[in-house]
């Protein structure tokens, strides 16, 4: 009796027997004629990001990056957040003083339920994409695991203006060392959830977090 | 509670589209829920492509990357089985739906999972997962809203995308009301959508097993994806220990560098928006992070036929996005339940008589659920030319009836007219005799300008279409006499 495996491999094989012997799959011509780099200036590009995600309905600021600590206390404190979701390598000194953070770490990980009660997430990201206005996570320094930006209603995300890239073409040949080593999942975030179900009218916010806050942070006068 | 409706793939016969689709222009308020919301999506798309310069190129770059994979399918196939492997995932293979099936309810039992969690795939719907996990004490939840929404109602989707399209809130407020027992709940969509939020929620800390389906699956790398809105696919990939992915052998991209090109078509055609809420890229499984046991099920069903047709193949080029459903004018009047298969509108009609085979009467009757006006292949993010497809299985279709009905086959009504028509056609002498006799024939059906009605055996073609009548002066006619010749020239 024939496996499942070499029955299908076998029906595919009879299949495209119209395919020449000696022709290999880079033989078939792919012509890649689309954009592939947003030749714009460093600062329209930051700027259509910021506009892009603003428009999926998410808060966003731009921000000096020296004054990060004091802009992620601000966004806390006007969201009301009591207890912090941080994963274990976010960066010193984003986190303000006094407040209850619930740091995830490899030996002794949040559970599902911790995550699930607290009030929010304050995350770092891989990229942003300007042409798309998304944000990449793919559980590097400062991001975390999946869980942590998934069950918080409220994720805070910090972009550094230099991990902004222009099309969605530069974000996945950035990923592709990521995706190649160790195989890290990644993660598009285009927005806060939404669905458009019921009578096509769309709604923010259905599972995962229902509010995107976004500090874009760059040095002043840097161009 | 799962209600097994007459679809081309359950088995058994099923209904023609000129039935259904009776049952659905008489239901008015279908009409107008399909109307508003293919005209919606319809204006939205056409904004989103328009703003991309090169959306020619991103069409042809998706059309040949599929043409590369599915010429050299049984390789691509082979790379992807050894890097989800190699990334720690399992691999398993399904030749039809009933071997899917056996194989993802014994993953679920073998974790003692009563209960599991799936994220929208037709692939599932395909293979009727659901009604089987139930016979074998699963109960599987849909988690994505529409979905849900159809679940609780016991109904089949009517769209690839939005499938409870034909329905509208006050509807999906007393569904919600009387099945999530949710007391004082209004028609708002924000309040539904929380309904379901805080349903959900609780389901999702609780699974064992996640099923998925996938958007794309790399062959060089592994790396899977499910594209989505809601987050609920973030939730079935990331939350239970153990996940199962069902995809079909044909959505397999060559590289990961490919998904630049898939990952700008895709969402701009489907919701129409320039990137989705939520993308997740999974490759086997990550230390730490998500379900650390991963199963892919690698589906045929079908599909080897339809790769093996020359002009069929390029429906598996197919990436599910809908923008074909919204443009046709067919689709927007009867919806997709006339289809009757999970795979509606232009694209079900090419796709599911191909996986299903020829000689099925329900679905035999699904490329002619076209007026061929070619808007689909206009809009087809990788340029499938459903048009081609549907004249191809037209023949397809008549040619199984004459070689199945031998001597009735060749005297079915339908063949003796075309022949006689063909025969009529290139004869100017019968041509002519033939137009004048249906002039002098016609005049107690033509009213006001068009036939609504034919006698006898040539009702079928009025049933579903009016005619013009044979006009008082042919052009021929006219033409003769401006010459003021009897001559054709």
């Amino acid at each position: 009796m024939t496996s499942a495996r070499e029955e299908i491999l076998r029906r595919v094989r009879r299949a495209t027997h119209d395919v020449p012997k000696d022709e290999h799959p880079e033989d078939v011509p792919v012509e890649r004629g689309y954009r592939n780099e947003d030749d714009a200036p460093r600062e329209e590009i930051v700027e259509r990001f910021a506009e892009r995600v603003a428009e999926y309905e998410a808060t966003v600021h731009r921000v000096n990056e020296s004054d990060l600590p004091r802009e992620v206390a601000e966004a806390l404190e006007r969201r009301g957040i009591r207890q912090l979701v941080v994963p274990a390598d976010l960066p010193e000194g984003w986190t303000p003083e006094g407040l209850e953070t619930l740091r995830d770490a490899a030996q002794s990980p949040l559970s599902n339920e911790e995550l699930d009660r607290s009030d929010g997430v304050l995350t770092g990201c891989s990229l942003g994409i300007a042409q798309t206005g998304t944000i990449v996570l793919d559980a590097g320094e400062g991001q975390g695991r999946r869980a942590l930006t998934l069950l918080p209603d409220y994720h805070l995300c910090v972009v550094r203006e230099d991990q902004v890239v222009g099309l969605v073409p530069e974000a996945f040949a950035k990923l592709e060392e990521t995706v190649k080593g160790e195989g890290r999942a990644i993660t598009f975030i285009s927005g806060p959830s939404a669905t458009s179900d019921i009578e096509l009218n769309r709604v923010e916010g259905v599972h995962g977090p229902r509010t995107l806050e976004v500090l874009i942070a760059g040095q002043p006068g840097d161009e | 509670m799962t209600i097994e409706a007459p679809d081309a793939f359950s088995g058994g016969k099923t209904p023609n589209f000129e039935e259904t689709a009776r049952e659905s222009l008489a239901d008015s308020q279908l009409r107008r829920n399909l109307g508003k919301a293919t005209q919606t999506i319809r204006r939205k798309r056409a904004v989103a492509v328009e703003e991309m310069p090169d959306w020619e190129q991103l069409r042809e770059a998706g059309r040949a990357l599929k043409s590369r994979t599915l010429r050299h399918l049984d390789e691509y196939l082979l790379r992807l089985e050894e890097s989800v492997t190699r990334a720690g995932g399992q691999v398993h293979w399904a030749r039809d739906g009933e071997e899917a099936n056996r194989i993802i309810a014994g993953i679920a039992k073998s974790h003692d999972a009563g209960e599991v969690v799936k994220v929208k795939s037709i692939a599932t719907d395909e293979t009727k997962l659901n009604e089987h996990l139930e016979r074998e004490g699963i109960e599987a939840v849909e988690t994505d809203l529409a979905e849900l929404i159809i679940q609780l109602a016991g109904e089949t989707s009517s769209h690839i995308l939005v499938p409870a399209i034909h329905k509208n809130r006050s509807e999906i407020r007393e569904l919600f009301m009387r099945k999530l027992g949710v007391e004082d709940l209004s028609d708002d969509p924000p309040d539904l959508a929380n309904a379901a939020r805080l349903y959900l929620r609780e389901k999702f800390l609780k699974a064992k097993v996640g099923i998925s389906g996938a958007n794309f699956a790399v062959a060089d790398t592994g790396t899977v994806c499910v594209v989505e809105s809601e987050g609920n696919g973030r939730m079935c990939t990331t939350l239970p220990p153990v996940l199962v992915t069902l995809m079909g052998i044909e959505k397999i991209i060559p590289t990961w560098r490919d998904y630049e090109v898939f990952m700008q078509l895709l969402p701009r055609s489907s919701t129409a928006e320039r990137m989705n809420p939520y993308t997740t890229f999974w490759t086997g499984v990550s230390e730490g992070d998500g379900p650390q046991e991963f199963h892919l099920v690698l589906l045929d069903n079908g599909r080897t036929e339809v790769l093996a047709d020359e002009i069929g193949r390029q429906t598996l080029n197919c990436i599910r996005c809908s923008a074909c459903l919204n443009v046709c004018p067919v689709y927007e009047r009867t919806g997709g339940h006339a289809y009757n298969s999970v795979y509606p509108g232009p694209i079900g009609a090419i796709l599911t008589p191909q996986l299903v085979g020829i000689g099925k009467p329900g679905s035999d009757s699904l490329p002619y659920a076209s007026s061929l006006c070619g808007a689909c292949y206009e809009v087809c993010p990788v340029k499938i030319n459903i048009p081609e497809v549907l004249i191809h299985l037209r023949g397809k279709v008549v040619r199984h009836k004459q070689d199945e009905g031998g001597l009735k086959g060749r005297l079915d009504p339908e063949n003796v007219a075309m022949q006689a028509m063909a025969k009529t056609f290139s004869n100017p002498r019968l041509y002519e005799g033939a137009q004048r006799a249906a002039r002098i024939g016609q005049w107690p059906l033509a009213r006001s300008g068009a036939i609504h009605r034919l006698p006898g055996r040539l009702a079928g073609w009025t049933d579903a279409r009016d005619l013009k009548p044979i006009p008082e002066q042919t052009f021929r006619e006219w033409w003769r006499s401006r010459n003021g010749s009897g001559e054709d020239t």
